[in-house]
């Protein structure tokens, strides 16, 4: 049985930016500990001799030609933008 | 106590494609902010991204030019962090499966040849690009997102700032001529960071290391790490404890300033891109790659030496760069003398371009001309104060030196020693005619001139070499 503990839930939502509550936590924790019990049933499987794969699909080599192709015109980027200034989207300063 | 520096370098260096690594936008330094951009580079929802194939053939000669095993098969993956630079939240890059490993170049420092080698090439995408214009916020141009780059890792074989250096011009050399990339550090195409760390002679631990990043030439790289390396002593000197931090070099303070302190190991949680299927890099693709590779430096200093008739400093001098060596044979073999052809590149042709912002290849004195000038000179037809006038002409307004030297009657041969020479050179090989000429028959003096002329193809100044004749043939009255 997966052990899924709140440092970790606190972690996680940490690396994807996410404020989450206390009881959001507990409730993550839970929720997260099933989701991965389930996800190892698999390893009940015999993958003796089966070669790793990193794809669902049997594909490989999908290339494209390193032609160009036409851009956004920037009044439409400067659409999609939050916000904007001089040509150049503008996002809050990061400290690191 | 002594210590020994120990230093590795990550570079990242820009792939010569005319587009991105996985989408159509055209690839393009200094193009006006954000007009390079589609829903893919923008990392919009639903989106697929494409791999530029000639971004793989790219990195796969890059790997081979650097001596590395190429793999057989290999993935990309997702490494992910939020950042303004990077809109999808994520850097398609390659983890555990890199392109290429355990190669190595071998660079001179001071006079030796010292092999360092390169833990890893591997192929991923640029950020874009960020200006802090404000205390409150920045701006973003996402031109160069998603522009195809590799990262070139080494081992930290490094023992000096010096050798440092020496492996970025040698590694700057090898993608320059493989044609891998353009290396200019001044537009970003190739940025590199280095890790330091300084150890007690003998102690095979290696020291706390810090990270100087945002070197911006190989000037700053030097002094950067020499500044490191300094601080590092003292430290360790004054019983301190280095600290693992990040910094970067000040140029106007000549110091480098912290940017941040690390902590532990980043977490990037990287997966395989799971919008990408697998390379599988076959033989005949790999042969292929390899034989498109353009002619390395090195084979290229030693066919300059075997087949040319060049010096060893010569060879290395006009391969400096891969556009000077291509000139320099193209001068060559439009018909030049290869040690003239050499002087004049290294020299004249090379100082004229550290002051104008031409090139080797927009420069208006062509291979064709210098080669036309090269013979010229080498004919006798002009003398080389007379070439540095036509070398002017040619370089500044683009004229067809030998048309230029009839045009403007540069053609004589007007040098007093050389024209003496032939004067004196005519006597000795006839005694008959010198006779009947101090005999006083002046009728000969047409057959002395007449065939001075022919040799200089009627190119001889008649009026000096008339004045030499008198002056010549009074010494033997």
């Amino acid at each position: 049985m997966a052990n899924i503990n709140e440092e970790q839930v606190r972690h996680v939502a940490h690396l994807a930016r996410l404020a989450v509550t206390d009881e959001e936590v507990q409730q993550f924790t839970v929720q997260l500990e099933k989701i991965l019990g389930f996800a190892e049933q698999l390893n009940e499987l015999d993958t003796t001799g089966v070669e790793p794969t990193t794809h669902v699909l049997d594909l490989k080599n999908v290339l494209r030609k390193d032609e160009v192709r036409p851009s956004l015109p920037r009044t439409e980027v400067e659409r999609l933008a939050p916000d904007w200034e001089d040509g150049q989207v503008r996002v809050p300063a990061v400290f690191e | 106590m002594n210590f020994e520096t120990v230093i590795g370098i990550e570079v990242h260096a820009e792939l010569n494609t005319n587009t991105k690594m996985f989408c159509g936008c055209a690839r393009e330094y200094g193009a006006e902010t954000n007009t390079k951009t589609c829903p893919i580079c923008l990392g919009h929802p639903g989106v697929l991204p494409m791999v530029n194939e000639k971004a793989v053939e790219l990195a796969v000669r890059a790997a081979m030019a650097l001596n590395c095993h190429v793999a057989d098969q290999t993935k990309f993956d997702r490494k992910n962090y939020f950042y303004p630079d990077t809109p999808k939240a994520y850097q398609i890059s390659q983890f555990d499966q890199p392109i290429g490993f355990d190669g190595f170049i071998d660079a001179e420092v001071d006079g030796e040849t010292k092999r360092f080698r390169i833990e890893r090439v591997h192929l991923e995408e640029d950020a874009g690009k960020m200006n802090h214009t404000g205390a409150n916020h920045s701006v973003v141009d996402f031109n160069r997102t998603g522009a195809p780059l590799i990262e070139i890792v080494s081992e930290a074989d490094m023992r000096s700032p010096k050798e440092a250096v020496a492996y970025l011009e040698r590694l700057k050399e090898v993608l320059q001529y493989a044609g891998v990339s353009d290396v200019k550090m001044e537009e970003g195409s190739l940025r590199c960071d280095c890790n330091i760390s300084v150890r007690p002679y003998g102690q095979e631990k290696f020291g706390t290391k810090t990270e100087l990043k945002n070197l911006n030439s190989f000037g700053n790289v030097l002094k950067g790490l020499e500044f490191e390396e300094d601080r590092h002593r003292k430290l360790l000197l004054a019983g301190g404890v280095m600290r693992q931090e990040t910094l970067r070099f000040d140029e106007t303070k000549k110091q480098t300033v912290l940017m941040r302190v690390k902590e532990g190991a980043s977490d990037y949680r990287y997966f395989p891109e799971p919008d990408l299927v697998k390379l599988v890099l076959d033989k005949d693709w790999k042969e292929a790659i390899r034989a498109a590779i353009p002619e390395l430096p090195d084979a290229r200093r030693v066919r300059y030496q075997e087949t040319l008739g060049l010096s060893a400093y010569d060879a290395k001098q006009l391969t400096v760069t891969r556009e000077m060596a291509e000139y320099f044979e193209a001068t060559v073999a439009a018909g030049a003398e290869p040690k003239a052809a050499a002087n004049w590149t290294v020299g004249e042709v090379q100082g004229h371009l550290n002051k104008s912002s031409e090139t080797f290849e927009t420069i208006k004195l062509t291979p064709a001309r210098l080669a036309e000038m090269i013979e010229l000179i080498a004919g006798g037809t002009i003398s080389s104060k007379i070439a540095k006038q036509v070398f002017a002409a040619t370089i500044e307004q683009g004229v067809e030196p030998r048309q230029y030297v009839e045009e403007q009657g540069l053609a004589q041969i007007s040098d007093e020693g050389l024209l003496r020479g032939l004067v004196v050179e005519m006597f000795e090989a006839n005694p008959a005619v010198v006779e009947e000429l101090v005999g006083g028959r002046d009728r000969k003096k047409g057959f002395v001139i007449g065939q001075i002329m022919k040799k200089t193809k009627g190119m001889a100044n008649p009026a000096l070499l008339d004045q030499l004749f008198h002056e010549e043939l009074e010494k033997l009255k």
